[in-house]
């Protein structure tokens, strides 16, 4: 374990001089100054339709983690075979952005749109984990079942009432993360708090933004608490009125997607496929290859690896705030402000402020991807510390940290840590805006200039990247034997 | 539980697949002041619905490329396009017109700006200092931002942006390029002429610390671009009300929302300079 974590340590500290970290000095105090002025002067008046978009934020999440819950519990059922392990896979290897930006091209601004960006997605991430949690689950009631009984009862009186707590947990994180991908999901147009906090931030309204961000803050922090079972089904029907009624989709717009935007450009025009259109699709895919393909890759993984680390570094600091084992009810509280405000405020929003400050390379997208992951990883590391029994004698302070609570933490630490890798390659995708050429700055470059072509054979490499990684991740947690439980992603 | 969630998907799809019958929808490019964008389209749809007859509404988006694919899809059938977005519009819709441009558009200009710590003034001809420095456009698929000044720079500094600048950026926005370039987190970066002007009425430009460095020759830009087949929905003659009503359009409160002066007449023809730009950098096939 040591041995595995010192040698990403060290391959990130090697990439660090690879990498384009220059700082460019600058003065982003005036800036800073309006930044910090709006956040001490929240202005809740500025937003139109303010109350919508918080519905329709709740609206989307709701739905599509709803949908993902019943689809990714289905194909956890039939998560042996393969070909569903692989398909599960693949979908949830794109971004909720890029499906987003694939539906807009078929489905346009319409709810469907929106919903199906959160459920497909999380429909793969949701199979994964039931599978596991009815591998994991308790095997004693099923020793206990008389000879003779049917496969379906032995699945629903034996092993889906040991499970089904566990899905209610993680159907539970699901939602928050699904609050935050539907709320990112109004940066392409979709109508949730993301649009307008998205057009505030990039016009420098700051009193908006601050107001946005605190209302999104106090959505997340009280999930718990308006979160019942009892209460789902009417939120749900809620949630369906909610939706606006669509602009309305046409069959022809999904044909033309299928059958000739996504068709290589020079395919597409040729008259017939000879071997001169041959010979152009040939130059056009090396082309893609070389110019955006490679470099974007080299890019992903190099962000992608510092930022592990990172963000591994940052949990080690950020779980005690929120640990009982170090902080008294206060302190906690703080501490739970202070993450739920790193974990909710996007990514793409922290990038920006470092950016304001060092200039643009890729050291504020390290930053602000190794913040926001140890933000989540941090609370989920912290939560976990609420069980681990304690000694009446046990040390306190930095001693307690070093000497006990660290190597009992740090293999469930080592778990979540790469889990998220592959979280960490996908948020890559966002951060055009600093000039890092990753593979999502060119998907983005490739949506903008309308080439479908090229932005689908860009996620496809994407999310065999992402295949990549995941399965690179599950190999080493496997050789290290790290559990892998409930509550991650 | 799980019936309920069954219920309400068929519902979603039902929901979804209900289409507006014969409204006349439109959209604009988001572009410059983006705040209560609703609010102030919303009496533009309510001066064309008076104007033309027929039930008018406006829906927002959020990118060049989301308004030049709903204009695709049919979801609107006329828009505010950009010159480049517009000329992207009109390739993929057989028969859509140019059919108004704002008095402005006939002459539209991009600014280069400069931080103060590069030392660079305003100079007549290609600003040649801003080699190797950092660079931001705006939004990838802008006209002002990204179009003509990377023309102008493959023109005369001979590559590709990303060979000739230290850094190439793109801010997403105009009014965000000058916040960039005004901190000095970006050294260099272009935009449109209109965006900067209004900052500097509004005060957000400290003249000690970012300026104009050089002023691009003129082009056309903003125009508003109609689909071929409206007048099968909508009556004959109906493109020719729809250019009346926009020409006719001289309310102040009105003109403020894009912010032109006036419209005026336009055509296809009036942007084959941004459709040959287009091809000779390689951002139209």
């Amino acid at each position: 374990m040591a041995r595995t974590s010192l040698g990403f340590l060290a391959l990130a500290v090697v990439l660090l001089f690879v990498a384009d970290i220059e700082i460019s000095t600058s003065d982003p105090w005036t800036e800073f100054g309006r930044m910090a002025l709006g956040v001490v002067t929240p202005d809740f008046t500025a937003t139109e339709s303010l109350f919508e978009a918080i519905l329709m934020t709740l609206a989307f999440a709701l739905v599509g983690v709803a949908l993902a819950n019943v689809f990714g519990f289905m194909l956890a059922l039939a998560f042996h075979y393969r070909v569903v392990r692989v398909g599960c896979a693949f979908i949830r290897a794109i971004h909720e952005l890029f499906w987003a930006l694939i539906f807009l091209q078929i489905f346009g601004l319409s709810p469907l749109t929106g919903v199906l960006a959160i459920a497909i997605p999380y429909s793969g991430i949701i199979a994964k984990v039931y599978s596991e949690i009815m591998e994991e689950a308790d095997q004693s009631p099923l020793r206990v079942i008389p000879a003779g009984t049917g496969n379906i009862s032995t699945f629903l009186f034996a092993r889906l009432p040991e499970a089904f707590a566990h899905f209610k947990n993680y159907s539970l994180y699901r939602l928050e993360c699904g609050l935050r991908s539907s709320a990112v999901l109004g940066f392409v147009g979709l109508p949730t708090l993301g649009y307008h906090l998205e057009s505030a931030f990039r016009q420098g309204h700051y009193s908006e933004v601050s107001a946005l961000l605190i209302l999104f803050y106090i959505i997340i922090a009280t999930l718990r608490r308006w979160m019942h079972r009892k209460l789902l089904p009417l939120y749900l029907i809620g949630a369906l009125f909610a939706l606006p009624s669509s602009a309305g989709f046409s069959l022809d717009n999904i044909i033309r997607f299928l059958t000739s935007d996504i068709v290589p450009h020079p395919l597409r025009t040729a008259e017939t496929i000879d071997t001169a259109a041959l010979t152009a699709f040939w130059h056009w895919l090396t082309e893609l290859f070389t110019t955006q393909a490679l470099p974007g890759i080299a890019n992903t993984l190099v962000l992608t690896m510092i930022a592990l680390v990172g963000a591994g570094i940052g949990t080690l600091i950020f779980f005690p705030l929120i640990s009982p084992k170090f902080f008294g009810p206060k302190g906690r509280t703080a501490g739970h402000v202070f993450l739920v405000v790193l974990r909710s405020t996007p990514e793409y929003i922290l990038a920006y402020v470092f950016l304001q400050l060092w200039g643009p390379s890729m050291a504020p997208a390290i930053v602000a991807l190794s913040l926001h992951n140890a933000a989540i990883i941090g609370h989920l590391i912290g939560r976990h510390t609420e069980t681990l029994p304690l000694r009446a004698d046990s040390a306190k302070g930095l001693n307690l940290y070093f000497w006990e609570a660290l190597p009992r933490v740090y293999p469930q630490f080592l778990a979540f840590l790469f889990y998220r890798w592959e979280v960490i390659l996908r948020e890559t995708a966002i951060l055009g805006i600093l000039g890092i050429p990753t593979l999502g700055f060119f998907v983005d470059s490739a949506f903008a200039d309308i080439r479908y072509d090229r932005a689908l054979l860009l996620i496809l490499i994407t999310a065999l990247l992402n295949i990549a990684v995941d399965t690179l991740s599950r190999m080493i947690r496997a050789r290290l034997r790290l559990k892998t439980t409930l509550d991650h992603e | 539980m799980f019936r309920n969630i069954f219920m309400t998907a068929a519902m979603l799809l039902g929901l979804s697949a209900a289409a507006h019958a014969d409204t006349f929808v439109f959209t604009a490019i988001p572009d410059e002041d983006e705040s209560r964008l609703q609010t102030r389209f919303q009496k533009v749809a309510t001066y064309l619905t008076k104007t033309l007859g027929v039930d008018v509404k406006f829906i927002p988006v959020k990118s060049y490329d989301a308004a030049v694919t709903a204009f695709r899809n049919d979801q609107v059938q006329l828009a505010w396009f950009g010159g480049l977005s517009g000329v992207r519009a009109r390739r993929l819709v057989d028969g859509s017109k140019a059919i108004a441009q704002g008095y402005e558009d006939q002459f539209f200009v991009t600014y280069f700006i400069a931080n103060a710590s590069t030392g660079l003034n305003e100079s007549k001809g290609f600003p040649m200092g801003i080699k190797d420095k950092t660079f931001t456009f705006g939004s990838k698929g802008s006209t002002s931002g990204r179009l003509m000044p990377e023309f102008h720079i493959r023109k005369e500094l001979g590559g590709a942006p990303d060979k000739v600048f230290g850094r190439v950026g793109f801010s997403g926005d105009h009014s965000r390029t000058i916040a960039l370039v005004q901190s000095g987190a970006y050294e260099v970066g272009a935009t449109n002429y209109a965006v900067w002007e209004n900052e500097v009425k509004a005060g957000k430009i400290d003249p000690s610390k970012v300026k104009v460095i050089w002023k691009t020759p003129a082009y056309p830009d903003y125009q508003w671009t109609i689909r071929g087949d409206v007048e099968k929905k909508f009556g004959a003659g109906f493109t020719e009300k729809v250019t009346q009503a926009l020409l006719g359009m001289n309310d102040k409160d009105l003109l403020a929302s894009f912010p032109r002066k006036s419209f005026v007449p336009a055509s296809n023809a009036d942007y084959q300079p941004i459709v040959d730009t287009g091809k000779s950098i390689g951002l139209i096939d």
